[in-house]
């Protein structure tokens, strides 16, 4: 099974081109083209490079380890981590329900994590090219240009991550790789100086998140047929929605929407995912290729992440963000709401709900309470999920009765868009490089459509086998990969 | 479309960071430094780094490597910072010890693979990822020491960013780094 541009008919006599690394982005990934005598474009894959191996050495560990152990998967969404794994863990300890003091924590905790990734994505990584142009001075273009060119662009950018890393801080203890959410629910709540410390710069927050969305807005406007256009394809899309169709990223059931709109599925308990998520592996990459399962891996591949998020649930629950989601779904009678580049707008309008709904949690006495765990009855089996900064996050564990975890199973939210970020390459390939000669400013535009979903490549990494079987490599120090060959 | 190696226009100090086994937590920790981004750009201009687009080290000053070395490329980058930079700072767990990725070490690989990508439910149809393109792995993760010599080493997961804050700004005013009280951790 094959997708256009994914696999040239005849790749021997084509030329090669990296674009390696892939920079701006979190983690390790490249993106190679073959092209023929003509300089047209015959293949572009987007290949993930590295492997760790969690799902595996986490087999073995005691499960309370876990929450503190899986967010060495990615120093950008630690949160993230922390918590589907922490979700996962409530359902083995038989916690049905959090208190209310450990899941607005959690939430808190959530909120700020979705502020400072989605200010850091789009002021220190991606504004360079939506500011100066894609094909703009390559010296230039990072955060130090910003800084020069924009100053308050850039200053607000800095304080907007920094908000979300306090936020983190105080409810986590540690801005990166905190420890408070446990099995059953979290072990510290928030005192009043804290709760004042971070009251004290809530409303400039809002404000700034306000004007990043304008920004986008903007630049929207002024180059309205190339953003519109740019990277463009059409795909399914999943994300977790609140039981009365709200935006909600801390918990959910799953909706799946077909190119159309059209609903595939909806409030799905998430707990039996694998009935309707199935993966594919491709020789080269160490990413799998999820599918919806009722449509098979041709047909059933979709998009996560916040442009899925914003246009699919019914509405947003802060006053702010919703009236960006309104007028966001109705810019250029709805062109907006279909281009890749609309995931950096979808980002901001989220990025704005996050500060809105730390500002009410802030204000809710619950977070000082001090009933802070439950448990149950003992469960073997946990499945956590959460919407992560880039999208859905799904985390599956295997306990035994000596509370040793036996097996683990993590679809992290990049991976969902492996697909996706495939076909926008593609599309940005036939668009602006087929048949021209390549520089260095064209090949950025390749990844200014990888930079539009905000892919996490380090999550994307975690899984050992997610390597390639190089028998030549591996030393001879007893490793038994030679039983297994290159063509397996 | 060569990368430009061309020296420095200003006397500000070059400094180059890569992330090759870790999980960016220790560069998302140098950008907790917050405002005070500000005030370092003003003495240092980045080289290669993930907020660059530089993709090859040039001559630089400083080198800041995240992360251990699990695959041939990594060792391929981590060589190419040594030869160009004049000071390499292992910074975090991974980069002095291998850090939690060095967990697998003990692993099977074999069997790991096949269970991954054969058997493991929920898979179409297995398939064991064997491009050319994809750099090859290394049985074990190693320390970035083992490999290449390291002048500086910053403990952690992560280092705090007052820590970052202290060394690089020691060192740029050209005092030996010294991390003082509260300032070195290893969670
Ligand atoms: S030391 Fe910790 S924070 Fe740094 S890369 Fe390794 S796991 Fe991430």
């Amino acid at each position: 099974m094959s997708f256009e541009l994914e696999t040239a008919a005849h790749p021997e006599n084509l030329r090669r081109v990296a674009i390696e690394p892939l920079s701006r982005v979190e983690g390790h990934g490249k993106v190679t083209l073959l092209l023929d005598e003509y300089d047209r474009v015959q293949q572009a894959r987007l290949h993930i490079v590295e492997f760790r191996g969690f799902e595996k050495f986490v087999q073995g560990r005691p499960f309370w380890e876990i929450p503190v152990m899986v967010q060495r998967l990615c120093g950008i969404c630690p949160v993230s981590h922390h918590l589907a794994a922490s979700k996962a863990m409530d359902q083995i300890v038989g916690a049905t329900q959090l208190t209310p003091t450990a899941e607005k924590l959690r939430r808190l905790m959530h909120y700020g994590q979705i502020l400072q990734s989605h200010a850091l994505h789009f002021f220190h990584l991606s504004s360079p090219d939506l500011l100066f142009g894609f094909d703009s001075d390559r010296a230039r273009r990072n955060i130090v240009g910003v800084a020069a060119a924009h100053p308050d662009i850039a200053r607000q950018g800095v304080l907007l991550r920094k908000f979300g890393q306090e936020v983190i801080r105080v409810t986590a203890g540690k801005r990166i790789h905190g420890t408070s959410a446990i099995p059953g629910g979290v072990n510290k709540n928030l005192s009043q100086e804290e709760r004042d410390f971070l009251l004290a710069d809530i409303y400039p927050v809002i404000a700034w998140s306000r004007d990043a969305v304008q920004l986008i807005r903007r630049l929207f406007e002024q180059n309205l047929s190339l953003y519109t256009s740019f990277g463009r394809f059409r795909a399914h899309t999943l994300s977790l929605i609140r039981a009365d169709g709200a935006m909600d990223l801390y918990h959910g059931g799953l909706r799946a929407r077909d190119r159309d709109g059209h609903t595939l599925f909806d409030h799905v308990e998430y707990d039996h995912y694998w009935d309707y998520v199935f993966e594919e592996v491709k020789s080269w990459s160490y990413m799998k290729f999820p599918f919806f399962r009722s449509l098979g891996p041709e047909q059933g591949w979709y998009r996560v992440g916040p442009l899925t998020r914003v246009t699919q649930c019914d509405f947003i629950d802060t006053p702010f963000a919703e009236r960006e989601r309104r007028e966001f779904l109705a810019f250029d009678e709805g062109s907006a709401s279909g281009a890749t580049l609309a995931y950096h707008w979808a980002r901001m309008i989220e990025m704005l709900h996050a500060a809105e709904m730390i500002k009410e949690l802030l204000h809710d006495d619950d977070l000082m309470g001090e009933d802070l765990v439950t448990s149950g009855t003992r469960q073997e089996r946990g499945v956590g999920m959460i919407e992560a900064p880039r999208g859905t996050l799904i985390h599956h564990y295997r306990v035994n009765e000596d509370d040793l975890v036996v097996r683990a199973n993590l679809i992290v939210s990049t991976t969902h868009n492996n697909q996706a970020m495939n076909e926008a390459i593609r599309a940005v390939a036939r668009q602006y490089l087929d048949g021209r000669k390549l520089s260095e400013g064209l090949l950025n535009h390749i990844e200014v459509a990888v930079r539009a979903f905000d892919p996490c490549l380090s999550c994307a990494t975690h899984a050992l086998g997610k390597m390639p079987l190089i028998v030549e490599l591996l030393d001879a120090g007893g490793v038994r990969l030679d039983a297994i060959s290159r063509d397996n | 479309m060569g990368d430009a190696s061309s020296p420095p226009l200003t006397n500000k100090r070059r400094v180059a960071t890569t992330s090759l086994a870790g999980c960016f937590g220790c560069h998302m920790s140098l950008l907790d430094i917050d405002e005070r981004l500000f005030t370092l750009l003003e003495l240092v201009e980045f080289d290669r780094s993930p907020l660059t687009d530089i993709k090859h080290c040039g001559p630089c000053d400083i080198g800041i490597v995240e992360g251990g070395i699990c695959n041939a490329e990594n060792v391929h980058v981590l060589r190419e910072f040594r030869k160009n930079c004049k000071i390499l700072v292992a910074i975090g767990a991974c980069a002095i010890t291998g850090g939690l990725p060095a967990q697998r070490n003990h692993l099977d690989l074999a069997s790991c693979l096949q269970e991954v990508y054969l058997t493991e439910p929920g898979l179409e149809h297995g398939l064991i990822p064997n491009d050319p393109e994809l750099p090859l792995p290394l049985d074990k993760v190693h320390p970035l020491h083992e490999v290449v010599k390291v002048d500086y080493f910053i403990p952690g997961c992560p280092p705090s960013a007052d820590a970052i804050w202290s060394f690089l700004t020691d060192l740029l005013a050209g005092h030996t780094p010294r991390l003082g009280h509260g300032l070195i951790s290893y969670d």
